[in-house]
């Protein structure tokens, strides 16, 4: 079990930390899921001893280790940029740490090579780093991290530097891969929400070096705690605007209402309201004009410009639309979400499980 | 049109080789000339221009009083410039690194300030220093002996070592020194074990930069010694007196010459395999 206690880094003013009390439990893989400077990173390097604590500490079984070196501790790391030793083929780069840990270098080797194996190099053991691809050099770092055999292993954005393709399959291969390494902690930094959900046993929210919201994949989707866990939890993310319940609808800016059958409305009051892009469809009452269309992959997001505010839209297939198309759409308030005007979730859609 | 940019390039490349072969050429056939052969004119081809002579060679092979004594100045230059460029690169080396990756401060000096005193060592024109050298190595009873050079031109290549360290330290990425760490590594483990084994390339510059000053310098040896020790520059000097020997300086000149563009030839082969190349990316 590894845990943070208030644990606060600042660095010439900027917040790396702030206040992180969390607890980590052995056999869990847990995905830290924000943008790009959330502190995602920082708390890494924090649990790992890489970096300095204005405040708090990081207790391992109870043992507080804030001052053990990281030398010392018995974790593992695979950084997003490919960082491998350029002077060791990859039979010795995945043998080092166990050579550091007074394996004798036949033994290590041998265990090294199983690894090797595992992360699909076997033919390569002999190649410096610099003569791998990005994605095989991600592998050599993953496999030496793995050989550790560390309590903790934590993993910063490691497929973010590669290309579609290549992130597919090795986040497809991730689990196989890790499943020797299951009893230990594992940390795994994201910016991509399906990447968090795919992975994660748990979820981990992280904004402005805050840790906003905790929970399981399904969950924290269903019911974010907050706007910004909702924006972060969705891809695309979900839209917001402003509206008022009364008189048993929503009201929106320029005359517009949505009928509230179906569901349960909050009480009566203005609102922060989100919709998610799935959930928004062509065919309705609501006169939208095209501002843009993205095609990713077989869906199209389009991005439309109504009175009340900015909408995107998630399609099934490809479909077109030029900008300043107009177009009616339409949604259903039982798939609102509404926020109180801080941002704190009040009302979430009455579902199960993801859709 | 292509051919005749190739034909310009290689024009201004033949125009360059030439400019820097040229003192090596004249050196090379005033080397075989003798006292007729330099006087008649602008000469350079043997046998055809003028009758070649192996005097100058066989003067710095010979014994005796009409023989120059080329040994004693090679083995003191050999050892002053290794040792100073050894121990220059040792120092350099781990000051570089400390300069790159830790943060020192003491008041308004920070690391900047502290690699701007290193650098600032050359900045100064050599005649300011060697009133200083002079005296300390006076009081110091090291004056005119290898050990008094040595210290001498350890302060003189210690910036260059640090300069180009502290460059190459800046683009290894510290991610690669927290690895290590992670790893298992103590501090002073990671820059021995991971760190310095890939920085052969900037180790062989900076060596490259040391050796080639050490061994070309001529004030410090000339000012700091009298009569025990002599350097090769301070050598070669000497020999010119009211009546020349040019055909003896010159061999002597290519001789001395010669182990650095044999290390440079080296180094080029090395480079050209692409082994130092690449090491990090």
């Amino acid at each position: 079990m590894l845990e943070m206690r208030d644990v606060s880094r600042t660095v010439d003013g900027e917040v790396h930390l702030a206040d992180i009390s969390f607890t980590f439990e052995a056999g869990r893989f847990y995905t830290i899921l924000g943008r790009t400077g959330a502190g995602k990173t920082s708390l890494m390097r924090a649990l790992m001893g890489l970096m300095p604590l204005d405040r708090g500490q990081v207790l391992l079984d109870g043992t507080d280790i804030t001052a053990v070196p990281v030398w010392e501790r018995k974790m593992a790391m695979v950084y997003q940029q490919f960082i491998n030793y350029p002077h060791l083929n990859v039979l010795d780069n995945v043998a080092f740490p166990l050579r550091r840990q007074g394996v004798g270098k036949a033994e290590a080797r041998n265990r090294a090579r199983e690894f090797i194996e595992l992360v699909g190099l076997g033919d390569l053991v002999d190649r410096r780093p610099a003569q791998l691809s990005g994605g095989q050099q991600q592998r050599v770092a993953l496999a030496r991290a793995l050989a550790k055999e560390a309590s903790t292993l934590m993993l910063d954005e490691p497929l973010v530097n590669l290309d579609y393709k290549l992130r597919e399959q090795l986040r497809e291969q991730f689990p196989k891969i890790i499943e020797r390494n299951r009893d230990s902690i594992i940390l795994y930094a994201t910016t991509e929400p399906r990447e968090a959900m795919q992975l994660g046993d748990e979820i981990i929210v992280m904004h402005e070096g805050r840790i906003i919201d905790a929970g399981k994949p399904d969950e924290m989707f269903l019911r974010p705690r907050n706007i910004i866990v909702a924006e972060l939890m969705g891809e695309p993310p979900i839209s917001s605007f402003r509206g008022e319940v009364r008189d048993g609808a929503v009201h929106l800016a320029g005359g517009l209402w949505i009928e509230g059958a179906g569901r349960t409305l909050p009480e009566p009051g203005e609102y922060l309201i989100g919709i998610r892009p799935e959930d928004v469809h062509v065919g309705g009452t609501l006169a939208a004009r095209v501002s843009m269309s993205e095609i990713s992959g077989s869906e199209t997001i389009t991005h439309l410009i109504l009175p009340f505010g900015d909408l995107l839209m998630l399609s099934q297939g490809v479909s077109i639309h030029e900008p300043d198309d107009r177009m009616n759409i339409g949604f259903a308030a039982a798939d609102l979400y509404f926020f109180d005007l801080d941002g704190n979730l009040v009302s979430a859609p009455d579902r199960e499980a993801r859709d | 049109m292509r051919t005749f940019y190739l034909a310009i390039k290689y024009l201004a490349l033949l125009l360059w080789s030439s400019f820097i072969v040229f003192p090596f050429l004249w050196a090379l056939s005033t080397s075989f000339k003798d006292a007729n052969a330099i006087t008649s004119g602008a000469t350079y081809i043997p046998w055809l221009q003028f009758k070649p002579s192996s005097q100058g060679w066989a003067s710095l092979f010979s014994d005796g009083s009409t023989g120059i004594n080329i040994v004693d100045p090679y083995i003191n230059s050999a050892i002053v410039t290794i040792s100073a460029s050894v121990i220059s690169i040792a120092l350099g080396t781990l000051a570089a690194y400390g300069l790159s990756r830790f943060e020192f401060r003491a008041g308004f000096v920070k690391n900047s300030d502290i690699t701007f005193f290193f650098i600032s060592q050359r900045i100064m024109p050599p005649i300011v220093l060697a009133i200083p050298f002079f005296l300390m190595l006076k009081t110091l009873g090291l004056l005119d002996t290898v050990y008094g050079l040595i210290l001498v031109y350890v302060a003189l290549l210690l910036p260059i070592a640090v300069w180009v360290m502290i460059d190459f330290f800046g683009n290894i990425p510290r991610e690669l020194d927290e690895l290590a760490m992670i790893d298992g590594c103590r501090p002073i483990g990671a820059f021995f074990r991971v760190i310095l084994p890939n920085s052969v390339p900037g180790l062989v510059v900076a060596g490259m930069f040391c050796l080639i000053f050490g061994w070309n310098d001529f004030f410090f040896a000339f000012t700091l010694t009298f009569t025990k020790v002599q350097l090769l520059p301070v050598a070669i000097v000497s020999l010119n007196s009211s009546v020349t020997p040019w055909w003896s300086l010159s061999a002597f000149a290519l001789i001395s010459v010669a182990p650095l563009v044999l290390i440079a030839f080296l180094v080029e082969n090395f480079l050209s395999k692409g082994s130092l190349a690449g090491a990090i990316r």
